[in-house]
């Protein structure tokens, strides 16, 4: 059996007709929803990003990586780091900073861990994202366990003219939409760039690129840097909004969270990415407001849910929700004719 | 460090590497012959030291519980195998991934349903509770080296059932060409079953005989499967004596490390990973 490694490219009509409706009503929504709700999404748009700058691992070079939250951890640490206690920071010079950061992390890990393959490459992964979560959680000067605040946001004043203020909800909001957007384009250009080519080449053969003569070392470790870069832009936009860092973000978790988020709306085309991030985070709320029933609090058991629900999307449809739609659709046309 | 301190660092080291050996055995064991990545095999190091914390106090004493326990594990390894692994043999290794994570995802909130989020503390036997006196100030706990007897008779065990029976021998050809050991008329299926089985019980005996020393709380398996996978990584994928020889390895830098570089003793063990990876990206011994 092969791998569920479903790489629409061209994303069907009725895909496509869907993510225009998703993107008017993303537009529309702080008009609608309240506070709570315009944060929440929010929220759910961040880790769009995130699964998205995973996918370009996952779903197009075929590297599984279970410590990609390290990336994501690290930019929003550079942030709190950044933010002096008593006044915000400039946004155009931390962002890029805090990126780089976690770029510059994922090209030092990535140099070690892109030498292996397969489940070696998951496990290590694995183990250096811990290395950094250890790193963080042992030492007080980095937080320790309690984590760090960061008590102003940055500012995005030019020379005293201000174009946004992420203080507002509504416009911390409308940043982080343009961003996924932003993240989304240039990654859909990037998988018909030679480079992205070349990635998608190394999923399906590598040792056919090798013998052709890419270096594809250097492939891989490039994508692993821009996954881990994009994977920081979507912390820094974490630290943001959520004002908090705390070690449980950089851990295994939240990695393979982003994996889930990933799976389950398809892989390799990044409207799955953002698909499925927001149905994981609608899922998570679900699943933490069930009622009780009989005496027995069904949302504060939540994480049952979460790892059955799991457990039967891989058995039983382990190409994702897109995938999902994807099988349904030849056979409907089948039946019409 | 004189030399009472430093036999008591290394025979702690010892300690906990051959506990390290016990878990990454069975991880590697499952995933050179089965080929299955399990991530839940900490899990069953939680479960294990949650069995020893609740047999033993049901049954009063831990040997019967450790021996009741690992028969329990037995059985919900069969049963964990029969109800979904074997659905997953064949599929790809994200899927198991996938698959593992949501156990544990189960385990852990069962665990919670079932013992509470507390920490307990499961008392050491009191025929083993003596210390032995190396110095006027210093003395090494038996019931550590007991830890140590029990893990060295284990993988013994676990040598010579590979290596010298008739199951040990189907376990390697299985493993060598799936294909034509069944050919040759041996239920594959069944093989399968037991080696998944005996990677439980090894774990959830680990717990059990750690559970004592290391106290019993929510999420100790996590912690624990990321340092089997430094192991196995280091050792080499489906190679038990290359675990064997990265868990001692392991144990011995993160003991000593404690002792001597206390300031970046969490990240010893992983720049020793990455060392090891440098030098050879498949590990010391990949078979």
């Amino acid at each position: 059996m092969s791998a569920p490694k479903a790489n629409l490219e061209v994303l069907p009509r009725s895909v496509q007709v869907a993510l225009t409706l998703g993107l008017g009503a993303l537009l529309a929504f702080p008009f609608a929803g309240s506070d709570f709700y315009t944060q929440m999404v929010t929220r759910m748009m961040i880790m769009a990003i995130f699964a998205m700058s995973l996918d370009l691992l996952q779903g197009v070079t075929g590297l599984v990586s279970l410590g990609h939250a390290a990336y994501f951890g690290l930019a929003g640490y550079a942030l709190a780091f950044l933010t002096p206690a008593g006044a915000a920071v400039s946004l155009w010079w931390t962002l890029p900073a805090a990126v780089a950061a976690s770029g510059l992390a994922a090209l030092i890990i990535g140099f070690f861990v892109v030498r292996t393959q397969g489940i070696y490459f998951i496990m290590v992964t694995m183990a250096f994202a811990q290395m950094v979560f250890y790193l963080f959680f042992d030492n007080k000067v980095l937080g320790g366990s309690d984590g760090l605040y960061i008590n102003f946001k940055p500012d995005a004043s030019i020379f005293g003219w201000v174009p946004f203020d992420l203080d507002s909800k509504a416009t911390m909001y409308y940043v982080t939409l343009a961003l996924m957007l932003l993240v989304y384009v240039f990654l859909r250009r990037l998988l018909w760039s030679p480079f992205g080519r070349a990635l998608a080449g190394i999923r399906v053969n590598e040792h056919r690129m090798r013998a052709m003569g890419f270096g594809t070392f250097g492939y891989k470790l490039s994508a692993f840097t821009l996954a881990g870069a994009l994977a920081g832009l979507a912390g820094y936009l974490w630290g943001c909004q959520t004002g908090y860092m705390n070690p449980e973000l950089m851990g295994f978790y939240m990695s393979a969270d982003a994996l889930m988020m990933v799976i389950l709306g398809g892989m390799g085309n990044f409207a799955g990415a953002i698909v499925g991030a927001f149905a994981f985070e609608v899922l998570l709320n679900v699943f933490k407001d069930l009622p009780q029933v009989g005496g027995i609090n069904l949302g504060k058991h939540w994480q049952l849910w979460i790892g059955l629900f799991i457990v039967l999307v891989v058995t039983f449809a382990p190409r994702g929700l897109l995938g999902l739609v994807q099988r349904l659709r030849p056979r409907k046309e089948s039946a019409g004719e | 460090m004189d030399f009472p301190t430093f036999l008591i660092q290394l025979l702690n080291s010892v300690q906990y590497g051959l506990l390290l050996f016990m878990l990454a055995a069975g991880l590697t064991l499952i995933f050179g012959i089965i080929g299955v990545v399990n991530l839940a095999h900490g899990s069953f190091y939680m479960l294990g030291a949650y069995l020893a914390y609740s047999l033993s106090s049901l049954l009063g004493s831990l040997a019967v519980a450790i021996a009741c326990g690992a028969v329990l594990s037995v059985i919900f390894g069969l049963a964990l195998e029969w109800l979904l692994f074997r659905h997953f043999y064949e599929r790809d290794h994200l899927d198991q991934v996938l698959l593992t994570f949501g156990l544990i995802y189960i385990f852990e909130e069962m665990r919670s349903i079932l013992w509470g989020d507390d920490v307990h503390s499961v008392p050491i036997p009191d025929v083993l509770a003596a210390s032995i006196p190396l110095t006027d100030t210093l003395s090494y706990p038996v019931y550590r080296l007991v830890i140590s007897g029990v893990c060295v008779a284990l993988a013994i065990g676990l040598y010579l059932l590979i290596s010298k029976t008739r199951l040990g021998m189907k376990i390697r050809a299985g493993a060598f060409n799936r294909d034509m050991t069944e050919a040759l008329g041996v239920n594959i299926k069944l093989i399968h079953a037991i080696v998944f089985a005996l990677g439980v019980a090894l774990a959830s005996v680990a717990g059990m005989i750690a559970a004592p020393v290391s106290s019993v709380y929510p999420n100790m398996g996590s912690q624990v499967l990321i340092m089997c996978f430094v192991v196995v990584v280091i050792g080499g994928i489906g190679s038990v004596r290359g675990a064997l020889i990265a868990a001692l390895l392991v144990g011995l830098v993160d003991t000593f490390g404690k002792v001597l570089l206390p300031h970046i003793s969490g990240m010893l063990v992983y720049m020793l990973m990455a060392a090891v990876l440098l030098w050879k990206p498949q590990g010391l011994f990949k078979q």
